[in-house]
């Protein structure tokens, strides 16, 4: 990919540029927002969009706009995350399988398949029957559901080069599995899988959502955009706008992300530009 | 002959697989719920049972067994459908479960059907009109529905049909055998929240798999024998990308009946969700074990019958000889 590309693919610019800069305001959060989160003022709430309060104030008269700032910043962290966990997980066995063949590969796919039963909510209720709700069961049960994602792409990904002569050559040469799948396969597969993590950031982003929003994510006094709709609940039919402004959030997010998912695919590898979205969110 | 055909080994070997992760999942969820602190028993009974009382009870409820025989009990009785009592409720599980599943299952249900008659013939509709404003529209849609949070869009059609237009119930359910029409229209705003992204996925994978198809040589064929493009793409075409939506098929179905426990929240649905998480509240750990091990078996299932469904469509995988 190079600059090229991003002129000749105006989505996969619009979803770059979309992306970072909702990362970025988020990022600054850490140091900045236009008035500190925890801030109530309750005389001040429920009101509309202002020159003070660009995005009006919440049911606690907090800032809207530092709320949005802080919440992406979770849903992006803990989405990020999830997605880590995926890829530190599912490369490596999917690597294997590609690798190894055999019994190996049998027992990689059995452990997808027995993860793919596992839907990330039911997951996040697991863990919060466990040990409590929390930001670490969303990034958990995100990332559980991310694990058989990268294993079979990583798999699929390392039987297409391992078929190639150079993989040949390298076996030849003496080298073994762990080598082989560490020099050749995984630098090959590296496009795929940033494709699928950017998908899947956008997938996580929507599960964040979805687990805090039933309580399980991300809890007060921390904010996230899941949880700004959950506190909104109560309160939409009469103020509308509070659950308006994290929701659009959420939607503008991940149509950035997905943006620049399908728009990196068709930058490095044109053959798989068809592939469409086939994963639904959990 | 002595081989048996390959359909009948794919089957097997299908459903071996489903019953080994079936068994795996039961594992994880026992060994998830055995780690976790607090002794039933005590609970029941309340902080001033005495300790003959309590021990009395952990007998009477099999918890003095060796984890083990727990295990294998508790996955027998399962397979017997016994899934035990909610010692909160005093019900057995499997009726509370089965009470739940009144709103939960006809939900999803409702939901798959809707995404199936909006999102094909969407993604039938674009891949026919490639390249053109339709389609292009169509596509811009679709990006926008996939990005929408379900319970989100859930609240904002509260707004439309229930707050402006009153249409419909904010929310709540009257149970199917005091009114059906009552309780079928509670279902139909959380039924297309539901299907929205579902919907959107669908269109999209189907018009990808009929541009795949359509550039196939038996397309070509198809045409040169006089058939029109859209008499060609629907005899032919659809029928070979019905494969690749089969697939998405089984994964959102199993999916959606996770998805409804998190918009049966925004409705104030009785369904499997709310259960859970007045089971979590209260510690009543078999109930949630119960519940989610079902949640795991729909999901199972249904990719299962996806499996199936293979066999019987893709001609591939039948026997020669049958």
């Amino acid at each position: 990919m190079n600059w090229q590309a991003l002129r000749h693919n105006p989505s996969l610019l619009i979803g770059l540029v979309a992306t970072l800069a909702f990362a970025l305001l988020g990022v600054v959060s850490i140091w900045w927002t236009p008035y500190p989160i925890e801030q109530v003022a309750i005389a001040q709430r429920f009101q509309g969009p202002s020159p003070a309060h660009w995005l009006g104030t919440d049911h606690l008269g907090r800032d809207m706009l530092s709320l949005i700032m802080s919440g992406t910043l979770t849903s992006f962290v803990v989405a990020a995350l999830g997605v880590l966990i995926g890829v530190a997980v599912g490369v490596p066995m999917g690597l294997a399988a590609g690798a190894w063949g055999g019994a190996v590969e049998w027992l990689v796919l059995r452990i997808s398949d027995l993860t793919f039963a596992f839907p990330a909510v039911i997951v996040a209720i697991l863990i919060t029957a466990l040990a409590g709700p929390g930001e670490t069961n969303a990034i958990i049960a995100i990332g559980v559901f991310n694990v058989p994602v990268f294993a079979r792409v990583a798999r699929g990904g390392a039987l297409a080069v391992a078929t190639q002569d150079y993989v040949a050559a390298a076996r030849l040469a003496g080298h073994g599995n762990v080598s082989i799948a560490w020099r050749h396969l995984l630098p090959n597969i590296m496009s795929l899988l940033i494709v699928q993590g950017t998908i899947q950031l956008s997938l996580g982003i929507l599960a964040e959502a979805g687990l805090s929003y039933i309580g399980l994510g991300t809890q007060p006094p921390a904010t996230s955009l899941g949880l700004m709709l959950r506190d909104a609940q109560s309160l939409f039919l009469i103020h509308p706008w509070l659950s308006v402004v994290p929701g659009l959030t959420i939607v503008f997010i991940v149509i950035a992300l997905n943006l620049a998912g399908d728009g990196l695919r068709d930058a490095m590898d044109p053959r798989l530009r068809h592939q469409g979205l086939a994963h639904g969110a959990g | 002959m002595g081989v048996p055909c390959p359909m009948t080994l794919y089957l097997l070997r299908r459903f071996a697989g489903f019953v080994v992760t079936m068994f795996v999942a039961a594992l994880v969820i026992f060994f998830l719920l055995d780690l976790l602190p607090g002794d039933p028993a005590r609970f029941i009974l309340g902080i001033n049972a005495t300790p003959e009382a309590v021990a009395a009870l952990r007998a009477q409820m099999g918890l003095d067994a060796p984890v083990h025989q727990r295990f294998i009990q508790w996955v027998l009785d399962m397979v017997r459908g016994d899934f035990g009592l909610s010692h909160t409720q005093g019900l057995p599980v499997a009726q509370l479960i089965a009470e739940r599943m009144a709103v939960t299952l006809p939900l999803s249900i409702f939901a798959m059907i809707v995404s199936v008659a909006v999102g094909l013939p969407v993604g039938i509709l674009a891949a026919m009109r490639r390249g053109k404003a339709t389609d292009t529209a169509l596509m811009i849609l679709v990006q926008i529905g996939v990005a929408i949070p379900n319970f989100w869009f859930g609240m904002l059609l509260t707004l439309l049909f229930s707050v402006t237009l009153h249409w419909l119930p904010t929310g709540g359910f009257v149970p199917w055998h005091e009114d059906p029409v009552a309780a079928l229209r509670s279902l139909i705003l959380p039924g297309l929240a539901l299907a929205l992204p579902q919907a959107s996925i669908l269109a999209r994978v189907m018009r990808t798999a009929l541009v795949d198809v359509t550039e196939q040589d038996f397309i070509r064929t198809a045409r040169a024998k006089g058939l029109t493009k859209a008499e060609a793409v629907w005899r032919h075409g659809v029928r070979n990308a019905m494969l690749p939506i089969l697939t998405i098929l089984g994964l959102q179905f199993a999916y959606l009946i996770a998805g409804t426990i998190i918009v049966e929240n925004v409705f104030y649905l009785p369904g499997l969700g709310r259960l859970i998480f007045t089971a979590i509240s209260e510690r009543d750990l078999v109930l949630v074990g119960g519940a989610t091990i079902v949640l795991v078996l729909a999901t199972t299932v249904t990719m299962l019958i996806v499996d199936l469904c293979y066999a019987l469509v893709d001609p591939r995988l039948r026997g020669r000889g049958a």
